[in-house]
């Protein structure tokens, strides 16, 4: 391994860039599933981290939603004390590995580094990613002091970032904790939703091999609501619990030709892509069926993530369509940036209008309709106005829906007295306490669709409260 | 891990019987629910209604015909062996009450979701009187188990090998005008024959249930996949249904969606990947 020299360190201070991420070529990585940024080398780390002013006020960590100690681990860095510095970021964060991959670290953490003044910030999320990978792969991962165990049952439900950290947290607490998912796996929408491109599964599966290992009971295939109610939780003797169970409900735009074959919900598709494994019919049984030209609908995560999966199974032309301009488009900046380079065409300042099929009910084209950006509406976004007689339409053979997902009904529905928002999410305040007293929340069905860094902060939070709860 | 106590082949290589060890399952299932079940890891989601449970034994019966490569690949466990993920009940439960005289109408494998729904119809106090058909006489199944729970029950078989020869529209028919007085159909079967049954009760306006089973991938509302059109509604069949309102399904679109992964289907069935996995086409063989 290469390291760098005294010299280059010194330069390195002075970089007014981040050191670039080492990612397969684009023309390569579009037929295979592997992950695309290959992350730093210790070189790579130690040259970055040279950046970093380790400033006494701290900036960078207000932008952080678990306050990660970003300066402190970061010097462990500069002294090549890597597994110190994961240990640092676990003071706070469950899921490092995770979150230095997923986290929008351009709004957040990055965001408020002085360096990013003048040239570009430190590049956080990257080293963050980098020690946790150095941490696994040294093996020296360490199951931390748990307290003796106190008798007190509780119950998780869902096994998302927010449910999987709760979990962790009352564990080490010394609780007898049990997860209730009710999918195959464990995981939430880190195994069905982001693809493993982006974030590899066995990463996924060694953090929550760490969960199982501080003793968290996790048992798959039960849907609470269904298999048991909220209710007979409570009658079975588990004395809180806690209510993770995210936004899986996909949303349709609500125009005609919606349930033609060839079109999928976001979920439906990442879903079979990812979580079933679909990108290797027929070795794995769920089959996928992709057009030669595909249009997405949306913008987020999860368009750029349907936008890939749907280029890495063959499609030859991919589509983004998007109603407002590239500068409101709520992806990450980096996957909109994988997402050119990968060849995907962005029809911007578009709206869908219409879906319209052959006799045979298959999809046949996409009509749109162009727009312009008027003033800026409640959320601060200038919002679109479609131009008259600008429609066209957009041969294709595959439409992914991907506008959003909203709460997951089924706990509401089958539990008295738990107060739910308007738009279907659970009420719950900042320590996650719901209407209901020994019930918690957190995660996406408190927020609606959020970020991952912000589960795992509500999930953290949430566990405090319910420690002071049952103590009390 | 779901072991399977019971294997019974109702109609050898065809139409299998399993009763399922899933406690969870059945202390909270009701006629009319489904589960979502995966033979392995490489297998798919399968939705198979729940045709009988035990709650004392804290077991599922499920039954299904072999139509594909996973419920091939499913009819090759026996006794002993083990499913790896078995998530219920799943769906609303049918919806049981004194409605007076009841018809069911059971097509195929559909005999077995009518079952466990006759009974209850039955226990609420309706007469209930069963058409079962089925193509020939060793395609029928449940015949005895169907008498127990109907106050009567008629056989019909397209080419008239046992029982009535014909539809089972046409015993419908036959009811309706020598009978009358038909407070409810339910059917369950292929979609044309649910279909046709709702084209002759529309027109009299009978109430009519049926149970849809478009393609589904979770069975718990998270992808739309199982997306139906009832009414100006689009209704989601794992959460919403999978009973609804005969006269109001869009059956063009339904079985149009079903056609949906014809080609992969048949890909699965013909083309071998990993060794003894059930290939049929004698390549192996060949090799070696
Ligand atoms: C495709 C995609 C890409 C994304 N990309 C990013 C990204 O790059 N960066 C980022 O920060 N965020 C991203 N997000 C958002 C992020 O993944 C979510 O905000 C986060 O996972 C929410 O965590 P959660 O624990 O609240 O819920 P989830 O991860 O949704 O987990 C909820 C779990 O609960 C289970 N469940 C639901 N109902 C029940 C029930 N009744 N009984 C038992 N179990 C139940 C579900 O099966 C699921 O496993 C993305 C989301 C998607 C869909
Ligand atoms: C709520 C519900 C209850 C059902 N109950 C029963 C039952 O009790 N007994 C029974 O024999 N069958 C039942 N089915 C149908 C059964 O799930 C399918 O026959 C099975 O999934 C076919 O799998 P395959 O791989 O063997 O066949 P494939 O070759 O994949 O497909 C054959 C046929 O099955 C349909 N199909 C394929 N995949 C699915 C899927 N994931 N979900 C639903 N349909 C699919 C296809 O449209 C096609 O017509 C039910 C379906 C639903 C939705
Ligand atoms: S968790 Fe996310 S926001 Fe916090 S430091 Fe890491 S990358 Fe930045
Ligand atoms: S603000 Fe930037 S430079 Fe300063 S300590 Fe944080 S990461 Fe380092
Ligand atoms: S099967 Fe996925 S929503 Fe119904």
């Amino acid at each position: 391994m290469r390291m760098p020299s005294a010299e280059e360190l010194k330069q390195a201070t002075k970089s007014t860039c981040k050191r670039p991420m080492p990612s397969q070529n684009p023309e390569e990585r579009v037929h295979h599933f592997t992950e695309v940024a290959l992350g730093y080398t210790e070189e790579d780390a130690l040259l970055e981290a040279a950046r970093c002013l380790g400033c006494k006020t701290e900036e960078c960590r207000q932008g952080c939603p678990v306050d990660i100690a970003i300066p402190d681990f970061i010097k462990k860095i500069k002294t090549g004390n890597y597994v110190g510095a994961a240990l640092k970021i676990k003071e706070t964060s469950s899921l490092p590995a995770i979150c230095g991959r997923v986290c929008p670290q351009e709004s957040q953490c990055e965001k408020y580094c002085v360096r990013g003044k003048k040239g570009e910030p430190v590049g956080i999320g990257r080293l963050e990613r980098f020690v946790a990978d150095y941490e696994r792969a040294q093996g020296t991962v360490k199951v931390p002091e748990i307290a003796p165990a106190n008798g007190i049952k509780v119950a998780i439900i869902g096994s998302g970032p927010a449910g999987l950290t709760c979990a962790g947290e009352l564990a080490k607490m010394g609780y007898s904790v049990t997860i209730f998912e009710a999918l195959h796996v464990a995981g939430g929408v880190l195994m069905y939703g982001i693809p493993e491109f982006r974030l590899p599964k066995d990463i996924v599966q060694a953090d929550i091999g760490y969960v199982r290992q501080l003793g968290v009971d996790i048992q798959t295939n039960v849907v609470i609501g269904r298999t048991m109610k909220v209710d007979e939780l409570m009658e079975q003797g588990y004395q809180a619990i806690f209510i993770g169970t995210g936004a899986g409900l996909p949303n349709f735009m609500g125009i005609p030709g919606e349930n033609l074959n060839g079109v999928y919900s976001a979920n439906e598709f990442l879903t079979r892509v990812n979580l079933m494994k679909g990108y290797r019919f027929p070795e794995y049984l769920t089959p996928i069926r992709i057009g030669k030209r595909v249009a997405i609908l949306g913008a987020g995560n999860v368009a750029m993530d349907s936008a890939r999966c749907a280029k890495r199974l063959g499609a030859e032309e991919v589509y983004i369509v998007y109603r407002r301009s590239e500068k409101e488009m709520p992806a990450r900046a980096e996957e909109v940036e994988h997402a050119h380079e990968e060849g995907i065409l962005f029809h911007l300042l578009t709206q869908p209008v219409e879906i319209k099929g052959d006799q045979e009910n298959w999809v046949k084209e996409l009509v749109c309709v162009k727009c312009e950006l008027g003033e800026p509406d409640a959320s601060g976004r200038r919002s679109p106005i479609n131009i008259a007689g600008s429609e066209y339409s957009l041969p294709v053979e595959t439409v992914v829906v991907a506008i959003g997902q909203s709460p997951n009904p089924l706990i509401q529905t089958t539990t008295q007295g738990l107060k739910t928002g308007r738009h279907g999410t659970i009420d719950a305040n900042s320590d996650g306490q719901t209407s209901r007293i020994g019930i918690f929340a957190g995660g996406d069905i408190v927020t609606g669709a959020a970020t991952v860094i912000l589960a795992m902060g509500a999930g953290r939070k949430a566990a405090a409260a319910m420690d002071k709860y049952l103590k009390s | 891990m779901y072991q399977i106590l019971k294997k019974q082949e109702l109609i050898p290589d065809l139409m299998i019987l399993f009763e399922v060890q899933a406690p969870l399952v059945a202390a909270s299932c009701q006629a009319g629910q489904f589960v979502m079940l995966r033979k392995d890891e490489i297998g798919e989601r399968i939705p198979l209604t729940i045709a009988d449970f035990d709650r004392g034994h804290g077991t599922i019966t499920v039954i299904f015909q072999v139509v594909g490569k996973s419920t091939q690949l499913m009819a090759k466990l026996n006794e002993g062996d083990y499913f790896l993920d078995f998530a219920g009940p799943l769906g609303q439960p049918s919806h049981i009450e004194k409605f007076g005289r009841v018809i069911m109408v059971g097509g195929g494998v559909g005999v077995a979701p009518i079952h466990p729904i006759a009974r209850e119809m039955k226990l609420a106090g309706n007469e209930v009187i069963s058409i079962l058909g089925a193509r020939s006489h060793d395609l029928l199944i449940l015949e005895n188990e169907m008498e127990k729970v109907s106050s009567e029950i008629i056989v019909t078989t397209d080419d008239g090998s046992y029982g009535r020869q014909g539809f089972v529209t046409e015993v419908l028919k036959e009811l309706m005008t020598e009978r009358g007085g038909i407070d409810l159909v339910v059917a369950i079967g292929p979609m044309v024959m649910m279909q046709a049954v709702c084209d002759v009760t529309k027109e009299v306006g009978i109430p009519t249930v049926v149970s849809l089973n478009p393609i589904m991938v979770d069975g718990t509302g998270m992808c739309g996949a199982c997306r139906v059109e009832v009414g100006t509604d689009t209704k989601f069949a794992c959460v919403d249904g999978p009973e609804f309102d005969g006269h109001k399904v869009n059956w063009t679109l339904a079985r149009q969606r079903a056609l949906m992964f014809t080609e992969e289907e048949k890909r699965a069935m013909f083309e071998h990947h990993n060794e003894g996995s059930g290939c049929r086409c004698g390549c192996h063989q060949q090799k070696n």
